[in-house]
């Protein structure tokens, strides 16, 4: 293509015959003309791909030592824990390797949400994101029973059991899911195979995410779309180096967790055997569901509570309809600003409840805490009728350029 | 500033995590390990201590499945003395050409045999409650090897007004405070080889010691390891970071 320049006669040989080097060019190089002025927020998605092949990769060799039964289970992951070469770290990366996958994603999604990024023209972007997630979720709860231990099994029992809520049809479905009457070796056979297909559905799902964001590119921390080159840098070589400067970052943080605290994101429990004849004490999910998990348990009805809990992220599907605020960055909306802080506090308030039993103060907390999540997309709703944005730039270059006193320095250190 | 901003987060995130795990159960004691920490690394000595009073009192309710006697080389004993240990415990076998179940000596590479046939005969031999087994207790209950030091230490009078359970033994550190174990140790229960004293607490702890061992035998290559990878780390970022700055430099 018009952009891709090379001597390289084997390169061109294969460009001329499949257009794969000026496509890769296009997607990460430097064909993607992105905005100048993106902050390190705008690292996580990068981050994101990366947790996405770390998982698939440790997957697949912990897949080849692991047996997927309820006999053999339990004793085939401590097998990879103490005879399989280098077996503890592979296991570990991937056991918390899952936790920092949802970390880089929740700031990926609250990066959204502050910059308004789900906005027109970006709506089906964002909406392939919020799939990526319910698809992550289920990845995650199936890869949780895996190890059969106490927390997979009692986890599996209770998750699978919300599907009873259903009226009239819900008890088969529970049957349907189980392979039996009870979650017993049928259900860890076919949670192994769709722990291992989801995987790949994420994958595709990624493909088409970034496929979408190429129509229109990246939205950026202004929000204001970039008109002209001199809005825009090409990816390679700023923004990859960057995002592997952020690579470099979440490395960092990753290795301490796997070698210096790999049981810190679990569950004791989990270390004991599954036992379907003895209960554990308080039965909790993975840090990552516990806001979930507060909103079920927040509403006393089953069936309202299973539909606040799948609602409280299938809202999210529907937030570019909500918001019709034509300003996309909170940057500029000085009141949305201040409620995004209190529904990102309120997100983490619910993780907290989460874990806590649910009784007394907890309960009710987490009632408040639930209500005002709901509310929050209302106030949205309303906000964007009645606030007063304030003035937008007119252009990106404009804002980076003639925004400091030096204007060189001071846009080295806006990205910096 | 921004990068502040986002440790921050990282930070909230992490201790948030953490406390929702710490929130429950008795104040714990906290033992000053010397695998704790990031060079930390297990004592040998106290290893072997424990694997004794594993042997001389654990062993006789409490299983160790995952453990092979191969694996004590670790602890600093030879191949001929763990040859010597692992014949003195019978192991079932079979079946053999005449089609029967056997006992032979244990192998170096046999694992513990557990005490009890199944959890079943278990529970019928001790009123009720199986003993578990221990290999992976260090990491199976909160507070890991501080919680198995402050049970074994944890046996006291109830205080007043308490009513255990017939058969139940009163334990400060036990959830519930009613455990079916009667307290396992006392002073002199075992004479240990290297002649340390066998107080009741020096048992405790290390047997503590050995068995953080059992649960976590990869920790001393972890930790070392960690240290390499994270040091890489911190130079390859700062290399990154240096070729970040260079690369943007150019832009007006």
């Amino acid at each position: 293509m018009s952009g891709l320049k090379t001597n390289n006669p084997v390169i061109r040989w294969i460009e001329y015959r499949l257009p794969i080097f000026s496509f890769i060019d296009h997607a990460v190089g430097s064909g993607y003309p992105t905005p100048r002025n993106l902050n390190y927020w705008w690292n996580f998605g990068s981050l994101a791909g990366l947790a996405l092949v770390i998982m698939i990769l440790t997957g697949i060799m912990l897949a080849m030592q692991y047996t997927a039964h309820v006999a053999f289970a339990f004793d085939s992951v401590e097998r990879i824990m103490r005879d399989v070469n280098s077996g503890w770290l592979i296991r570990y990366i991937h056991m918390n390797g899952g936790s920092f996958f949802f970390i880089v994603v929740y700031i990926h999604l609250f990066r959204g949400l502050y910059y308004g990024s789900y906005k027109a023209p970006r709506e089906l972007l964002w909406i392939l994101g919020v799939v990526i997630l319910l698809l992550m979720m289920a990845t995650a709860f199936m890869g949780y029973v895996l190890p059969w231990g106490q927390m997979s099994f009692w986890g599996a029992t209770v998750i699978t059991n919300l599907f009873s809520a259903i009226p009239l049809i819900g008890e088969s479905i529970v049957t349907w899911l189980w392979g039996g009457f009870a979650v017993a070796n049928p259900t860890l056979n076919r949670f192994y195979a769709l722990h291992y297909l989801l995987p790949f559905v994420i994958v595709g799902a990624v493909v088409l995410h970034i496929w979408a964001l190429h129509r229109f590119g990246s939205n950026n921390p202004l929000g204001i779309e970039a008109n002209g080159p001199q809005d825009k840098i090409p990816f390679h070589p700023y923004y990859t180096a960057k995002d592997a400067f952020g690579v470099g970052v979440f490395l960092l943080f990753f290795a301490a967790v796997v070698f210096f605290a790999p049981n810190f994101f679990g569950e004791p429990d989990n270390y004991i055997p599954a036992n379907p004849l003895s209960t554990p004490a308080h039965i909790v999910p993975e840090w990552y569901f516990l806001p979930y998990y507060a909103t079920l348990r927040a509403i006393p009805d089953k069936l309202l509570g299973v539909i606040a809990m799948f609602g409280s992220i299938l809202i999210l599907f529907v937030l570019p309809w909500i918001d019709r605020s034509p300003v996309r960055s909170a940057k500029f909306r000085p009141i949305y600003k201040q409620f995004f802080w209190i529904f990102l506090a309120d997100c983490i308030l619910l993780g907290y409840i989460g874990a806590k039993p649910p009784e007394g103060m907890f309960l009710i907390i987490g009632r408040i805490a639930t209500a005002y999540y709901f509310l929050h997309f209302v106030i949205v709703f309303v906000l964007s009728y009645v606030e007063r944005p304030r003035p937008l730039p007119s252009s990106i270059g404009e804002a980076v350029l003639k925004g400091g006193g030096a204007p060189a320095p001071a846009a080295a250190r806006e990205k910096a | 500033m921004k990068i502040l901003t986002a440790a921050a987060l990282a930070a909230l995130v992490t201790v948030g995590a953490g406390q929702v795990h710490a929130a429950e159960g008795e104040a714990m004691p906290k033992y000053d390990w010397s695998f704790s920490g990031v060079f930390g690394r297990f004592d040998r000595a106290a290893m072997q201590r424990g694997l004794q009073v594993y042997r001389e009192v654990c062993s006789a309710c409490h299983g160790l499945k995952y453990v092979a006697f191969r694996n004590l080389e670790v602890l600093g004993y030879s191949e001929d003395e763990i040859k010597e240990m692992a014949t003195e415990y019978s192991i079932g076998d079979g079946p053999n050409d005449e089609g029967d179940m056997f006992e032979r000596p244990g192998r170096p590479s046999d694992y513990f045999p557990s005490p009890f046939p199944n959890d079943k005969a278990a529970a019928a031999a001790n009123n009720g409650a199986a003993p578990p087994d221990l290999s992976l207790m260090a990491k199976a209950r909160p507070g890991g090897p501080d919680y198995i030091r402050n049970l074994l230490l944890g046996y006291e009078d109830p205080p007043a007004g308490f009513e255990a359970l017939e058969g139940l033994n009163y334990n400060l550190y036990f959830p519930g405070h009613q455990i079916a174990m009667a307290a396992p140790l006392s002073d002199g229960a075992v004479e240990f080889a290297d002649g340390t004293e066998a107080s009741t607490e020096q048992m405790a702890t290390d047997l503590a010691n050995f068995l953080m061992w059992t649960a976590e035998p990869n920790l001393e290559r972890r930790h070392s390891l960690g240290v390499s990878v994270v040091l890489f780390l911190l130079v390859f970022t700062g290399i990154l970071y240096a070729a970040k700055r260079k690369v943007w430099s150019d832009l007006h």
